[in-house]
């Protein structure tokens, strides 16, 4: 087997806050091989977004920190102590990185094609090609790779400010700036989530397309299974600070271990079936800085019993290969049809309060 | 950019005539009128009334308005009563020591209030922002008379050491006739020290304020991410995408702090006896000196005018979006 691209081992990732620490990325490892595209799901707030930044040390910090014991490998190379000078290269270079907000992720007061040969500039022995250097080149470049994203008259739009672009032009804009430096892989988070669905697809299928052409591995942070199946291979579902289940997308949506991963796919709206309202999960998200103790869906659960005061790692199961779940379900499957489900909301939204804390 | 900047000249047109228009009309509110005032009380009215026509005095209002207009936008300000000389002589002699004045304290509220609020913003909570922050306040809330008064009796007191003892006064040194080129340099730079820094460094303490505000804000933008998740170095993502997006609203404050500029050069320029315009209309007030009083109104007015166009113009320059409408 060759090695992963990206190999994250027992990330943490806290926040000082006013309410105490939040554990924002509690202990979480997964790999990205070379060329595919892994899909990072999850609720706003489970750490999704905090994932991306720490590995490539974009956060803040403080307040954030890194824990020790957290490793980010890439290549075999560890990220989580390298230089600032070598993090430099990394970002921008080999890994890239797009944004849920295409209309506030680009500088208002230089232009697009400034901003992407400011990129080719800053990682031009990847960028441009042998014997090339200089403002001329990267400009060459800059307006290939504009069109390559699809922005019609390059040449002109160059020139152009982002605020003469729409969301969708823009957001073209940053996969330019971070596929110009062919990195090998590439985090895009939330890349579709600002924009409109006809919009959405279209920037997907580009996603798509560049990614076969450049062999770049893809890590793709969402919350919408929709796209998830549209372009992902792995899938890990994230809740609370931790992944609570890995699986290939196949086996994901035909038959998905962990309750969390079943109560999301029963939220989405089916056209087939139609029905009064969608099956819900009762309850928020807890705050980061008070975790359930022991499972921490456990309060959201409809299948919770006594031996979830204790979690399991992920557990491998039988099903399908390289599944895997963080619950005890994978060992006693006979619960989960005695168990009552997710049901469709009450019009309150609320129901009982499963199991104590 | 071009017919921009063309529109907004334009628009200063009227402006400028409702200026002149309420100063003309300010004066002609007040009681008694040049005549009056050239002449003392023994004279007969007889005489007043023949100068009153030689002056134009009796003609109807509006024609003396249109009358006064022309020679005004012609540049004939009229004769200074109390230095008996052409107002236009005496603006020759004032306006560019105000000039000089007022731009030395520009470039030092602008450039030293932006570095102490950039430093301040990169080092946000750290023991430099405090101290700089405490200070700032601290100079902020002082008067600039007082402040110059305090730097006067400083810098010409007998302890301080002679090498850093500046003059307090005026714009040269009485010896200025016999120096070479550069000593000459050096003699203007040491006079302007002192002035320019009691009538600047309120404003800096203040655009230092706004200066850190607004680039913190700027820092937590999402494209300041971005130029940090392409790689570029610290320095590079504050320098350069950092500081040009900080900078839009502090231009706007120029527009602000210009006038505030004017209007405290009348008290600095009469505390260190700076031949300026400041100091004319100050001593016109006092001698009642019509003349020179509208002249010097008018022209601070003109210079606030066009120190808001050049505000809003730097503006165009520096944000892309307001060019395009």
């Amino acid at each position: 087997m060759t090695s992963p691209l990206l190999q994250v081992r027992d990330l943490r990732t806290y926040f000082a806050t006013d309410r105490g620490e939040a554990r924002a990325v509690d202990g979480i490892s997964f790999e990205v091989l070379e060329g595919e595209t892994v899909a990072l799901v999850g609720e706003s707030g489970c750490g999704k977004s905090v994932t991306a930044l720490s590995i490539l040390r974009l956060l803040p910090e403080p307040p954030g920190r890194l824990l020790a014991g957290s490793s980010v490998q890439l290549r075999g190379e560890e990220l989580t102590s390298a230089a600032e000078s070598r993090l430099r290269e990394v970002r921008g270079g080999e890994i890239s990185m797009i944004f849920q907000e295409p209309m506030t992720s680009l500088n208002p007061v230089f232009t697009i094609g400034q901003q992407v040969s400011e990129a080719i500039r800053e990682h031009e022995a990847m960028s441009t090609g042998p014997g090339e250097r200089g403002p001329a080149a990267a400009k060459r470049v800059a307006i290939e790779w504009l069109d390559r994203v699809g922005i019609p008259d390059p040449e002109h739009r160059y020139g152009y400010y982002p605020h003469q672009l729409s969301g969708g032009m823009r957001q073209r804009v940053m996969i330019a700036m971070a596929l110009s430096t062919r990195p090998s892989l590439l985090i895009a988070d939330e890349p579709t989530t600002a924009l409109d669905v006809t919009v959405q697809s279209q920037i997907l299928e580009l996603l798509a397309s560049l990614q076969t052409e450049l062999g770049t591995a893809v890590l793709l942070i969402t919350h919408d299974l929709g796209v998830v199946a549209q372009v992902a291979d792995r899938v890990l579902v994230m809740y609370a600070g931790q992944i609570v289940e890995e699986a290939s997308v196949e086996a994901l949506f035909r038959a998905p271990e962990h309750p969390y991963t079943e109560g999301l796919l029963q939220a989405v709206p089916d056209l087939e079936e139609r029905r009064e309202r969608l099956a819900e999960i009762p309850g928020n998200v807890p705050r980061a800085t008070a975790w359930p103790t022991g499972c921490r869906f456990k309060p959201r659960c409809p299948y919770a019993w006594s031996r979830c005061r204790d979690v399991p790692d992920l557990l491998r199961s039988g099903r399908a290969e390289q599944s895997a779940a963080r619950c005890w379900l994978v060992d006693e499957p006979e619960r989960r049809r005695s168990g009552s489900g997710f049901g469709p909301g009450s019009p309150d939204g609320r129901r009982e309060e499963v199991g104590e804390s | 950019m071009i017919r921009y900047a063309v529109r907004r000249l334009l628009e200063a047109v009227p402006i400028l005539i409702g200026i002149v228009t309420f100063i003309f009309l300010l004066l002609h509110l007040a009681p008694g009128d040049p005549a009056t005032a050239y002449f003392n009380p023994n004279v007969s009215p007889e005489i007043i009334d023949r100068m009153r026509e030689n002056l134009g005095l009796d003609r109807p209002l509006h024609e003396q308005y249109l009358r006064w207009l022309r020679s005004f936008f012609t540049g004939d300000f009229g004769y200074s009563f109390s230095q008996h000389r052409p107002v236009a002589d005496v603006i020759r002699d004032a306006l560019p020591n105000t000039l000089l004045l007022s731009a030395v304290s520009l470039v030092l509220i602008f450039l030293v209030g932006c570095a102490v609020g950039a430093v301040q913003a990169v080092r946000q909570y750290s023991a430099l922002d405090n101290v700089t922050t405490f200070v700032s306040l601290f100079v902020y809330s002082m008067p600039g008379f007082w402040l110059g008064l305090m730097l006067i009796l400083a810098f010409s007191s007998p302890a301080m050491p002679e090498f850093l003892r500046l003059p307090i006064s005026g714009v040269t040194s009485i010896d200025y006739e016999f120096m070479g080129p550069i000593e000459r340099i050096v003699d203007r730079l040491r006079h302007l020290v002192l002035p320019s820094f009691a009538l600047g460094i309120a404003s800096a303490a203040g655009v230092a304020r706004y200066m850190r505000g607004s680039l913190l804000e700027v820092i937590s933008q999402d494209y300041i991410r971005t130029a940090r998740a392409k790689g570029l170095s610290e320095r590079r993502v504050i320098l350069k995408h950092a500081l040009r997006n900080a900078l839009i609203p502090i231009v706007s404050l120029l527009g602000l702090y210009l006038p505030l500029l004017f209007g405290g050069s009348v008290v600095i320029e009469v505390v260190f006896s700076w031949p300026g315009m400041g100091r004319a209309l100050y001593n016109a007030i006092l001698a009642r000196d019509y003349p020179v009083v509208m002249a010097a109104s008018f022209l601070f007015g003109v210079l606030v005018l066009g120190a808001n166009l050049l505000a809003d113009l730097l503006y165009a320059v520096i944000d892309p979006r307001i060019r395009t409408d």
